[in-house]
């Protein structure tokens, strides 16, 4: 099973000629993801890893017949890739890109919503489900196939962790970096939801971060609606306390957005939180 | 970034939101008139400065002028002033807040409004304020300011000027990229006038590729602070002795609690982001070695940032800085092996987890 990427995965390549397109459109078929086309403008019939490059991802997707987009294109060019594969006939698009103006991004995510489209970022790694696709940035060597879904608005933690769980006898059904951005498509929410129906996931893992409150509706959502086991963990239980944002920020947050707040709340819902990242693999042993 | 408020009702103005006239002086004797009562106001990018007595009435010039002196050089939440707002005094009578933001969890922008603005604002019960999301799809309509200013108990004249002013404040938000305008208070002055008395703007940094007259503004940062900008780091300093170089900020604050969780206490932090180029985690190194901490804990997970960049970096900064304080450092991820033949004479603390490199560190920060 696993959710987002698998084996029913096609993927389409935005910005696959730059450096990092390059270099991980090489790391994703190593990973096992049927990488079936690249896109950039002006540079149609070349061929990148041996890939085929289009000029849009509309002839990509119809060549190929491509479900999926990853977007690897530098922050000013991003909201014209995103929405141009929104529109394009794919029904994924994984956002790598970071520094996107919450604009564009608010801009993105409302288009793909009304049209049905998941969008998974800005500003994440991506998709991973060992064994069968990942689409994004991820480190190939982290993972291992199992029953532990994860999910996380972080990068290099998110890899931390996974790093951890699969190093204990713990592996992953599928890793879903949402991204780290004030805004963005697919929600922790979201995520669980489809967790809760996937029959290769048991548990789940919750990495969060403190700042804003998508961590307290996650557990407002986990107590109503998901009976399979959460493992969590917050970042920034020690962190200085951020830069304000007028009063506007305060009146929003009233006092949530605070790693206690978010852990009182997780725990509230049954949820076992980790002090530290190596903590996670233990509490999943202890379920 | 934020814009000091002259520059922020500047842009108000712009987009047709009615300010109180105004200049800005670096000394007093630059004050050669004032037409009327003013209040001579400091500028800093911080609130609170009403009740630090940052903000003063005068009714002639010698009195603005010993205003500005007054204010000029104190210290506001950490924030030495440079300048002074004077500007004409409002005869108020009523202060309302008006702001639009964004709402992360709905995705969207979002007016806030309350009919009792002014310093509490904080204060106030959750039912006296009106959040009032904007579909994307939708945009911004008349109705919406129709809302607010029924929201605020306003009719008539009134009423059309704060939903003119709802109009303008959307339209500033979507085509400056502004994260945040807030006006606190927003005046109901006693000839019926609705004007801004205060204003903040934030603009969203990610967006100063395609706004490159904020880029240029003078921003209140320390020496290092500044150096870490021009460098594109991310740069927090802390009151502890360990120096942390990660990469990312959810790592970068796991690494901060397993300090923490080993008694010792980070000093200042760098954020590396998702850089590729060893000539940046070179900088970061040399940025570290100024801050001046007891022991530097390099952690990175290698993804985009890939370790033999790091190990390349590291290496070039050793040799053109002469770093003297222990380095931990744990380097995982994309090409680790490279870096860890790369760095294998170098002198540097292995530490192969996040914890055991949290937990050396911390050891050498309490020798």
């Amino acid at each position: 099973m696993a959710i987002i990427v698998d084996d029913d995965t096609k993927l389409i390549i935005q910005g696959i000629t730059g450096y990092q397109g390059t270099y991980h459109s090489k790391a994703m078929m190593e990973f096992g993801t049927k990488v079936v086309a690249g896109v950039r403008p002006g540079k149609g019939g070349e061929a990148i890893n041996g890939i085929p490059v289009f000029d849009t991802v509309a002839e990509a997707a119809e060549r190929t017949g491509a479900n999926t987009s990853c977007v690897l294109v530098p922050a000013p060019s991003c909201k014209d890739a995103a929405l141009e594969a929104i529109g394009s006939g794919v029904s994924t698009v994984v956002i790598v890109t970071e520094h996107l103006p919450v604009n564009d991004a608010i801009h993105i995510v409302s288009v793909a919503r009304a049209k049905g489209i998941t969008v998974i970022g800005p500003n994440c790694p991506g998709v991973a489900s060992p064994g069968k696709a990942k689409v994004g940035i991820l480190p190939n060597k982290i993972f291992r196939k199992g029953d532990v879904g994860i999910v996380s608005r972080s990068g290099t933690l998110t890899y931390e962790i996974v790093s951890a769980i699969s190093e204990s006898k713990h592996g992953q059904s599928t890793c879903v970096g949402i991204g780290g951005d004030r805004v963005s498509g697919m929600s922790f929410i979201d995520v669980l939801r489809l967790f809760q129906e996937d029959g290769q996931t048991k548990k789940t893992v919750l990495v969060g971060e403190i700042g804003g409150t998508a961590e307290e509706e996650a557990a407002e959502f986990i107590k109503k609606n998901v009976t399979k086991p959460v493992v969590a963990y917050i970042a920034g239980r020690t962190a200085p306390p951020g830069k304000r944002m007028g009063h506007a920020g305060a009146i929003i947050a009233r006092g949530r957005g605070t790693a206690e707040s978010k852990i009182r709340a997780l725990e509230a819902a049954g949820v076992k939180v980790a002090k530290l990242p190596a903590e996670v693999p233990e509490l999943l042993t202890e379920l | 970034m934020k814009l000091f408020e002259h520059r922020a009702k500047q842009v108000l103005k712009e987009y047709g939101i009615p300010v109180p006239e105004g200049f800005v002086v670096a000394s007093p004797d630059q004050i050669t008139s004032v037409t009327g009562p003013v209040m001579v106001k400091a500028h800093a990018l911080t609130g609170g400065r009403g009740k630090a007595g940052g903000i003063k009435p005068a009714d002639t010039v010698d009195e603005a002028r010993k205003a500005a002196s007054a204010i000029i050089g104190m210290s506001i939440h950490g924030y030495t002033v440079k300048e002074v707002l004077v500007e004409r005094r409002l005869e108020i009578s009523k202060e309302l807040y008006l702001s639009i933001t964004v709402d992360r969890s709905r995705r969207c922008l979002m007016f806030m409004a309350s009919a009792n603005g002014g310093v509490d604002i904080e204060g106030v019960p959750e039912k006296d304020i009106l959040m009032l999301p904007v579909d994307p799809l939708i945009g911004y309509q008349p109705f919406v300011g129709r809302k607010v200013a029924t929201f605020l108990g306003l009719s008539n004249d009134k009423a059309s000027q704060v939903t003119s002013i709802c109009q303008s404040l959307y339209n500033l938000a979507s085509k400056e990229d502004a994260e945040l305008v807030e006006i606190n208070p927003l005046v109901v002055a006693r000839d019926g006038q609705i004007i801004a008395g205060d204003a903040k703007i934030n603009i969203d940094s990610d967006a100063l590729f395609r706004h490159s007259e904020y880029s240029r503004l003078e921003e209140d940062l320390t020496p290092l602070e500044k150096k870490a900008k021009e460098l594109d780091i991310a740069f927090v300093q802390l009151d502890g002795n360990i120096g942390v170089i990660a990469n990312g900020a959810g790592l970068t604050m796991a690494t901060l609690d397993s300090i923490n969780m080993y008694g010792g206490k980070a000093g200042v932090f760098l954020d590396l982001g998702g850089t590729d180029d060893p000539v940046k985690v070179k900088n970061a190194m040399l940025l570290m070695k100024e801050a001046g901490p007891r022991v530097i804990l390099l952690n990175i997970f290698g993804g985009i940032t890939k370790c033999d960049t790091v190990a390349k970096g590291v290496l070039e900064a050793m040799k053109a800085g002469r770093i003297a304080v222990p380095i931990v450092a744990r380097i995982k991820g994309v090409n680790e092996e490279m870096a860890r033949e790369m760095l294998r004479d170098a002198g540097l603390i292995p530490a192969s987890g996040l914890s055991e490199a949290a937990e050396k560190a911390s050891q050498v920060s309490l020798r």
